[in-house]
């Protein structure tokens, strides 16, 4: 088998560990590392406001980054915002163009695959403002097809609320089909892509997407940063819901007034670091590519796959996922106990509802396992898990579950 | 035996496969508690009669894992017929105890001690304990 060539960039990486939780953040390339080092040992300064050699550097490295990302995506720099994380760029949107555009009688729809940053948002915005949530019934298999979406808008929907990929099913949405539709409709559609953005090609354009959140933790990039993309119109008549520092033009007695958009919305000091790293993760996608990311990976899950339908100790949810998440219990065991025999071996998974309560009720089910393949994962590493299953499964059936 | 082992003893098992004092009352004598943990999707209800300082009656329903559905039930078991000041006692020794602090060895934590395997899982102390908290919550 192939060596994998990407390994010897990601030092967290070492004989033991079997990482297949990327979905919840994934590991970050020396490449990475350094930036973030770098900012914090040669250019720790203020952006935006000092003169000096090391607050202009990092201004313009954090601008640079703004602009990294807007190409990654196909914006323009002023329309992205940068935040704390897909959370955050979520809730902004929420709070400051869904409680001040809907009103009673209007719909939001969502569905139940959404991860909750996409979800409780909205159902705040609902409490505040009387709007509806409304649920597009998913297909047996869990996903959002296009016929449930059509059946589901109507005029009243202003918001349609919707992940690009599903964190616990890993199924992609066809987004651009439901994005014209709720055009047609005058919906606008907020984008939750925090599983996308490291998997596939995302054109905010050509999908002519409304809102696109993603965080930079789960592209390589440092905790703390994450992104909102907006059209332009809509970020700019939208209003701020921090105020502070930076964000200021003018401020007298009684009033103030603000900067355009985005500097409006990101008060306060940054984390500048993390801005820094994330130019840095977006290079290193861009050098591996994501089409041979996609490549590499979709090969090492259907091996892996093609392992999973040959034993007969566990029930996998999605057996065709678009991006290698696989989300499994292990027959009669609760997810809670066979996530310690696996934390024992040093494979690291997800136990639990993964933020997404929802659609583990629509599975009928209290928890799962989750595991993601992504291109820093090994055959050897499939094969450990594989065989961990299996005495997993033995061991548990021992004990008597 | 190694820390699984330890984790997962036959006391373990057996409660977790014939739950003691299962079911709830309606009956408002009874405090009830019902504690849900949203990561993990556990979802516990503990009953509990006081009756002149004595803890008269514990109920259970319990789901979730096999640690945090037998830990409800050995509660019930050992907690029944025990003044209110001791089973607070038992219930802060056995909390030391699985979340590997000092605890005092000369409570007598009878078929509880075996939940000691639980303190090399720092993942599953709150499986073990979510129980003896919602039954502590009750009694005061
Ligand atoms: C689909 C999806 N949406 C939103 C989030 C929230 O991202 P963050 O925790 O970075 O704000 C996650 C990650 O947990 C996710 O997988």
């Amino acid at each position: 088998m192939k060596e994998n060539p990407w390994i010897k960039d990601f030092p967290q990486l070492n004989n033991h560990l079997h990482y297949f939780d990327s979905a919840a953040t994934s590991l970050k390339p020396v490449s990475v590392i350094e930036q973030v080092n770098y900012y914090n040992q040669e250019l720790s300064s203020n952006i935006h406001r000092g003169m000096y050699y090391e607050s202009q550097k990092a201004t313009e490295l954090y601008e640079e980054a703004r602009e990294s990302v807007a190409n990654f995506i196909n914006a323009q720099s002023n329309e992205i915002v940068f935040t704390r994380g897909t959370t955050a760029s979520l809730n902004l949107v929420a709070r400051s163009f869904g409680v001040n555009h809907l009103n009673q009688g209007d719909e939001i729809l969502t569905s139940e695959l959404e991860h909750h940053s996409s979800l409780i948002p909205w159902q705040y915005v609902a409490n505040k403002t009387g709007a509806k949530i409304k649920y597009i019934p998913l297909s047996d298999q869990g996903r959002i097809a296009l016929d449930a979406f059509k059946a589901t808008i109507s005029k009243a929907t202003k918001v349609v609320a919707i992940n690009h990929v599903s964190n616990v099913m890993g199924y992609l949405t066809p987004l651009k089909e439901i994005i014209a539709i709720a055009h047609e409709y005058g919906a606008v559609v907020v984008v939750d892509g925090a599983q996308a953005i490291q998997h596939i090609p995302v054109d905010v354009k050509s999908l002519d997407a409304d809102f696109y959140a993603f965080s930079g933790h789960k592209m390589l990039g440092p905790t703390g940063i994450g992104i909102l993309y907006g059209k332009d119109d809509l970020l700019s008549e939208m209003e701020p819901i921090e105020f502070g520092g930076d964000m200021a033009l003018d401020v007298m007695k009684t009033q103030f007034s603000w900067k355009e958009s985005p500097i409006k919305f990101e008060a306060g000091t940054m984390p500048i670091a993390s801005v820094i790293g994330l130019k840095a993760a977006i290079e290193y996608l861009k050098n591996v590519g994501l089409d041979n990311i996609h490549q590499y990976t979709k090969d090492l899950y259907d091996y892996l796959i093609k392992k999973l339908n040959e034993l007969d100790g566990i029930e996998l949810y999605n057996h065709h996922s678009d991006t290698f998440i696989f989300t499994f219990n292990l027959k009669n065991v609760p997810s809670h106990d066979a996530i310690s025999y696996f934390s024992e071996k040093h494979i690291a998974l997800r136990a639990g509802q993964h933020c997404a309560k929802l659609i583990h009720d629509f599975l009928n089910i209290n928890a799962s396992l989750r595991g993601t393949i992504y291109f820093y994962n090994t055959y050897k590493d499939v094969d450990v898990l594989v065989d961990t299953m299996k005495e997993a499964i033995d061991y548990f059936k021992k004990l008597g579950f | 035996m190694n820390n699984l082992d330890h984790l997962y003893r036959e006391i373990i098992m057996e409660h977790y496969k014939n739950p003691r004092n299962k079911g709830l009352v309606t009956n408002d004598d009874y405090k009830s508690n019902r504690i849900k943990n949203p990561s993990c999707g556990d979802d516990i209800t503990i009953q509990v009669l006081v009756e002149d300082g004595m803890v008269k009656d514990v109920k259970q329903e319990a789901s979730g894992c096999s640690i945090s559905v037998a830990s409800a039930s050995v509660l019930s078991e050992i907690m029944i017929g025990r003044s209110v000041e001791e089973a607070k006692k038992i219930v802060d020794t056995y909390i030391n105890m699985v979340t590997n602090k000092e605890f005092d060895e000369s409570v007598d934590l009878e078929e509880a001690a075996v939940f000691s395997g639980v303190k090399k899982f720092p993942a599953r102390i709150k499986c073990a304990s979510i129980a003896w908290v919602a039954f502590k919550d009750s009694l005061e």
